[in-house]
């Protein structure tokens, strides 16, 4: 330092002298860049693949009409949009208001301390990591057989719930936590209740962040095979779900169904239902982002 | 946590109290195992200020929030001694620190306006204690009068408390706490983070305040204390045998004489600048 100081000042403009960016951290730059290039393409290849595929048959008999196997150029994915509509809003019914409530108690009323809550915390965690079939597993021996719910709308809500309801809890508690410390103690400090300052000041400041947490939950649900295979979602259905009971279909499984049929025009049928299930998702993905930007809060 | 050699108990109390509205009666608050402040006999008298100064780390905004129970909020944190308001002990087990708080309010030292409408920060008081929604509109605008600030607000109650500058936000704050008409105020450095016309325009409202509520203040700002104070405590951090720091009262006297004839050496040597 003191060297740098005292030091003539042709010496000082020697050593601000601007060498170029060494090589090696030009090669790092590259490498990070290649690293992001895999997903971009894998995208942009998938995206390409699906479109050129099922463009000609994105035409309206793909939602007006009943899956066939007999007649692909009359058979529609109608049951499976809807049966899709029915599960995610079921499921959506069922996990948010459990996940968001179970966040509230991590965040604002468990000591976080006691040895317990720790250990909740961590397997809160795990659950988010365990692969989608063994909650298919689940559903089918608790909720479909034990419960004797069957293989119906709300067996399969009720276990994709399970499946997502760790992220909707992670993510909701990240949005409370987000809520400065300060706003809750001007709350208390003026004679609230926790409650009241829950309920009055925290929810309504973590809105925007539990709602992206919760449509990107419900995203991944929307796209699960996985587990629904294993929950009757797999039976041919020709008609919409009528009921919390009903027998369904979804969307990624129809697909799976008709990419299993070996006629090339069934291939073309999966690849436009795809297009339909990709949309809906980036419609989704992209109402998280509006509602991000939209609420973003600066304390 | 054992008890290891001080100084002795400061013997230079003054400014005796008569009828106080609060009273800390041998009060040590803890930090888990660490004694933050150690043995504090201190009496608030009403409808006056009194100022805490003393050094970082001596334990005054620790103190300031044994007052209306914000210590509980921290985990670990605990209470001994007698803490009395009116003579009721507010730590006793059949208390409410709900109840507490709604008494004696708070202002903290960043301004901490909540992300809503200039009305409803004012409202949200009186609305969680249950008052009726016709009173809400004088409430607010009596309460924003008092704190100086509605001239400069009433044509845009609607718009958000956080759009309003650093000492219009501190200002509000203090309205807001006055709206659910507490008994007893405190202000944890209410002025550190603002200008010097903010400062004296908050300095100026507490003057007003003090003729109807009892005010504690905690400042580092020593002139602040000789300007707005009716009585100083000047606490210090004493370094025990073990190294460990605790708060302790030094001098509790009327302002112009702990400022003009400090009983203390430690508070002549902190008011004059030689420490601290």
């Amino acid at each position: 330092m003191s060297t740098v100081l005292t030091a003539p000042a042709e010496q000082v403009t020697e050593e601000l002298r601007d060498a170029g960016q060494p090589l090696r951290d030009r090669g790092f730059r590259w490498l990070l860049f290649a690293a992001l290039s895999v997903g971009i393409i894998t995208l942009a290849v998938l995206l390409v693949f699906v479109f050129s595929k099922g463009m000609p048959r994105l035409t309206p008999t793909l939602w007006q009409n009943m899956p066939s196997i007999r007649f692909p150029d009359k058979a529609g994915a109608q049951s499976a949009i809807m049966g899709t509509i029915w599960v995610i809003v079921t499921t959506a019914v069922i996990c948010l208001p459990v996940g968001v409530m179970a966040a509230i108690y991590l965040e604002e009323y468990a000591d976080a301390s006691k040895r317990f809550n720790r250990i909740v915390e961590i397997n809160i965690q795990n659950l988010a990591a365990v692969p989608s079939i063994v909650y298919g597993i689940l559903g089918l021996g608790v909720i479909a057989r034990a419960l004797m719910l069957g293989q119906t709308v709300i067996t399969a809500a009720l276990t994709l719930s399970l499946l997502v309801l760790p992220v909707v809890i992670i993510s909701s508690r990240e949005a409370i936590r987000a809520v400065p410390q300060s706003i809750r103690a001007g709350s208390l400090a003026l004679g609230a209740t926790q409650w009241q300052t829950v309920s009055r000041q925290v929810l309504p400041a973590a809105v925007p962040g539990i709602a992206t947490g919760a449509i990107l939950a419900l995203s991944r649900a929307i796209g699960e095979a996985a587990p629904l295979l294993l929950l009757g979602a797999v039976t041919f259905i020709t008609f919409n779900p009528d009921g919390l009971m009903s027998s369904y279909t979804v969307m990624p499984i129809q697909i799976y169904n008709w990419i299993s049929q070996s006629r090339e025009e069934f291939q073309i049928l999966a690849a436009a239902l795809c297009i339909i299930l990709l949309a809906v998702l980036l419609l989704m993905n992209g109402f998280a982002i509006y509602l991000r930007n939209r609420f973003q809060r600066r304390w | 946590m054992t008890t290891t050699a001080l100084a002795p108990r400061p013997a230079t109390i003054g400014g005796r109290v008569a009828d106080p509205t609060m009273e800390m009666r041998g009060v040590d608050v803890y930090y888990g195992d660490y004694q933050a402040v150690r043995d504090i006999d201190l009496p608030i008298a009403r409808h006056e200020i009194t100022a805490f100064i003393g050094p970082s780390g001596c334990g005054k905004s620790t103190l300031l929030r044994a007052f209306n129970r914000m210590n509980d909020l921290i985990p670990g944190a605990r209470v001994t001694g007698e803490v009395l308001y009116r003579g009721v002990d507010i730590y006793a087990p059949e208390v409410d620190p709900i109840e507490v708080r709604r008494r004696v309010g708070m202002v903290f030292q960043k301004p901490n306006p909540f992300p809503k409408s200039i009305y409803d920060n004012i409202a949200y008081g009186p609305r969680v204690l249950g008052t009726s929604k016709k009173d809400l509109d004088d409430i607010v605008e009596q309460s924003l009068t008092r704190a100086a600030l509605w001239d400069e607000v009433k044509g845009k109650l609607d718009s958000s408390g956080m759009a309003l500058s650093g000492g219009q936000q501190q200002r509000l704050c203090i309205a807001r706490c006055i709206a659910v008409n507490p008994d007893v105020i405190l202000m944890d450095e209410p002025c550190a983070s603002l200008d010097p016309i903010a400062t004296a325009k908050i300095e100026d409202l507490m003057r007003e305040l003090a003729a109807e509520y009892t005010i504690v203040i905690v400042t580092h700002n020593m002139q602040q204390a000789t300007r707005v104070s009716d009585r100083t405590a000047f606490f210090t951090a004493d370094v025990d045998d073990a190294g460990v720091r605790h708060g302790r009262l030094v001098e509790f006297a009327a302002t112009p004489e702990l400022f003009g004839s400090p009983k203390d050496p430690r508070t002549e040597g902190y008011i004059s600048g030689r420490f601290g």
